[in-house]
């Protein structure tokens, strides 16, 4: 058994009273003090999440954009200008999401953002299928990076970062600007505004105390989860994996069928579409008390079984909330086995929250 | 490091008892348990007048993080719940020892706290 990682902002977690656990071999502050209370400062506030864990890889070479054409299920020829950012699968033949990732047309090529636990996988995935190709990778873990996210989070990096606040706020949303090693893209996993930045490591420690002194309390892993979830977006690993669909995993908006592209996983996502998808996701509410977890069963009276993919209590709505994976034919009802009872819950389309506030029906 | 008030006594499931001059005794979660927990959103507790045995389960708490089981630490009637803990679950994570209680129990046999474990036989088995 390997120690686990620390990201360049280890020491700056413990000085801010982190709980400290394993995440996909990285030592991650899970909060620091309240997971619902740092929820709750992301959705009124600013906060900032390390995710230095994360693997950012820089991708150069005359065959770059053919290559990520053949690699990724959305079309970088969607990237119409440098910094602009692209949301896509990566999937295998047989149509499941090795994982999922954003990449970004540069001046130099591409840099993509993958997930931490599936790293290893998708490089060994990607050096397979560049054989042919004039393309260069490069993995670049002399970068931290922070996600500072929230309704007041755009100007608190701005006051931290006065020369460049004209160029941050003209960022439209899933834009990118480079600054020397620095990229801010306003991007997130929150359902706020706020940006993501990548730092040169040497200097995240400083970026992160400015920020604190700024009013941007760190946030941990747990709150991170439930902002997402709010928020409607997957989790790698839980709402979609290599065995499932992104068709059955709510990304049939990232599935760019652009004519004559032949992507990874192409011939069997259309085979599924002509047998017609059987799964579809969806959003669950659960009103009353209880609280609905990963991996419950959920009961289409009369059609078919699911199973909830991510579930939890929501601290904005006060109720619990779930991603699940249902029968397509599911309509506004279903009930979920929580803990040995039948369970009635209400079949919402997601997301739950955006921007501080209640967005289903 | 957990606080773990000496005049208690505890069981290994994570439950404290307190012996109240009138004889009742008073249950609620350790300060482990709920750090364990994380922040508590639901507890659901035992109907007031139910017989419990030993072990038995007398209600549940939810976390963000994780549902959990309440044990009857000792067997015996429940006297009272705490219905203020129902509407401000998170009681349990700020004053465990105090607000947080979960319910009153009368003891079927009150020697039945002697074996239980006290302070710092608690302390030892969750390493504190």
């Amino acid at each position: 058994m390997t120690a686990p990682k620390r990201t360049p902002l280890f020491d700056a977690h413990v000085a801010s009273g982190a709980k400290m656990v394993d995440f996909a071999g990285w030592e991650m502050p899970i909060h620091y003090g309240s997971q619902l209370k740092e929820h709750e400062i992301v959705r009124s506030d600013a906060g900032m999440f390390d995710v230095s864990h994360m693997t950012v890889v820089d991708i150069t070479g005359s065959d770059a954009k053919a290559w990520l054409q053949k690699l990724i299920a959305n079309d970088v020829a969607k990237l119409g200008f440098e910094g602009k950012a692209l949301y896509s699968g990566m999937l295998n033949e047989q149509g499941g999401v090795v994982d999922d990732l954003i990449v970004y047309l540069t001046a130099f090529g591409y840099r993509m953002v993958v997930n931490a636990g599936t790293t290893d996988k998708d490089l060994a995935w990607m050096a397979k299928q560049s054989a042919g190709f004039d393309v260069t990778l490069q993995v670049r873990r002399d970068l931290a990076m922070l996600a500072v996210q929230g309704p007041t989070a755009i100007d608190k990096v701005c006051s931290v970062k006065p020369a460049l606040a004209d160029a941050i706020r003209a960022l439209k949303v899933f834009q990118g600007l480079p600054s020397g090693e620095w990229f801010f893209a306003r991007t997130g996993y929150t359902g706020e505004d706020g940006l993501e930045i990548m730092i040169p490591a040497t200097e995240a420690i400083t970026f992160f105390n400015e920020l604190k002194d700024a009013g941007v309390a760190p946030i941990g892993l747990g709150a991170r989860d439930t902002l997402r979830l709010e928020a409607g977006m997957n989790l790698y690993g839980h709402d979609m994996d290599d065995g499932v669909s992104p068709l059955e995993a709510g990304m049939g908006w990232t599935i760019a069928m652009t004519e004559g592209r032949d992507f990874i996983g192409r011939s069997a996502l259309e085979a599924q579409k002509a047998a017609g998808v059987a799964m579809k996701q969806v959003g669950l509410v659960l009103e009353g008390r209880g609280v609905l977890r990963e991996g419950q069963k959920v009961v289409v009276d009369g059609i078919g079984e699911g199973i909830i993919t991510s579930g939890t209590f929501s601290p904005t709505l006060k109720h619990s909330i779930a991603i699940a994976r249902v029968p397509a034919a599911t309509a506004a009802t279903a009930q979920v086995d929580l803990r040995g009872t039948l369970t009635d819950v209400r079949v919402v389309k997601m997301p739950f929250v955006r921007n501080g506030k209640k967005v289903f029906e | 490091m957990s606080n773990i008030p000496a005049e208690l006594k505890y069981v290994s499931s994570h439950e404290w008892l307190r012996l109240e001059a009138d004889g009742s005794v008073t249950v609620g979660i350790t300060e482990h348990a709920q750090e364990l927990l994380g922040d508590i959103v639901f507890v659901e507790l035992p109907a007031v007048g139910a017989n419990l045995a030993a072990e038995e389960q007398a209600g549940v708490v939810e976390s963000v993080k994780a549902a959990s089981d309440v044990y009857a630490p000792i067997a015996g009637e429940i006297l009272a719940v705490n219905a203020e803990l129902e509407a401000n679950p998170e009681l349990a994570n700020s004053e465990p020892y105090a607000a947080g209680w979960f319910f009153k129990i009368k003891p079927a046999n009150a020697a039945d706290l002697d074996g239980l474990l006290d302070a710092a036989a608690y302390a030892a088995e969750i390493g504190a």
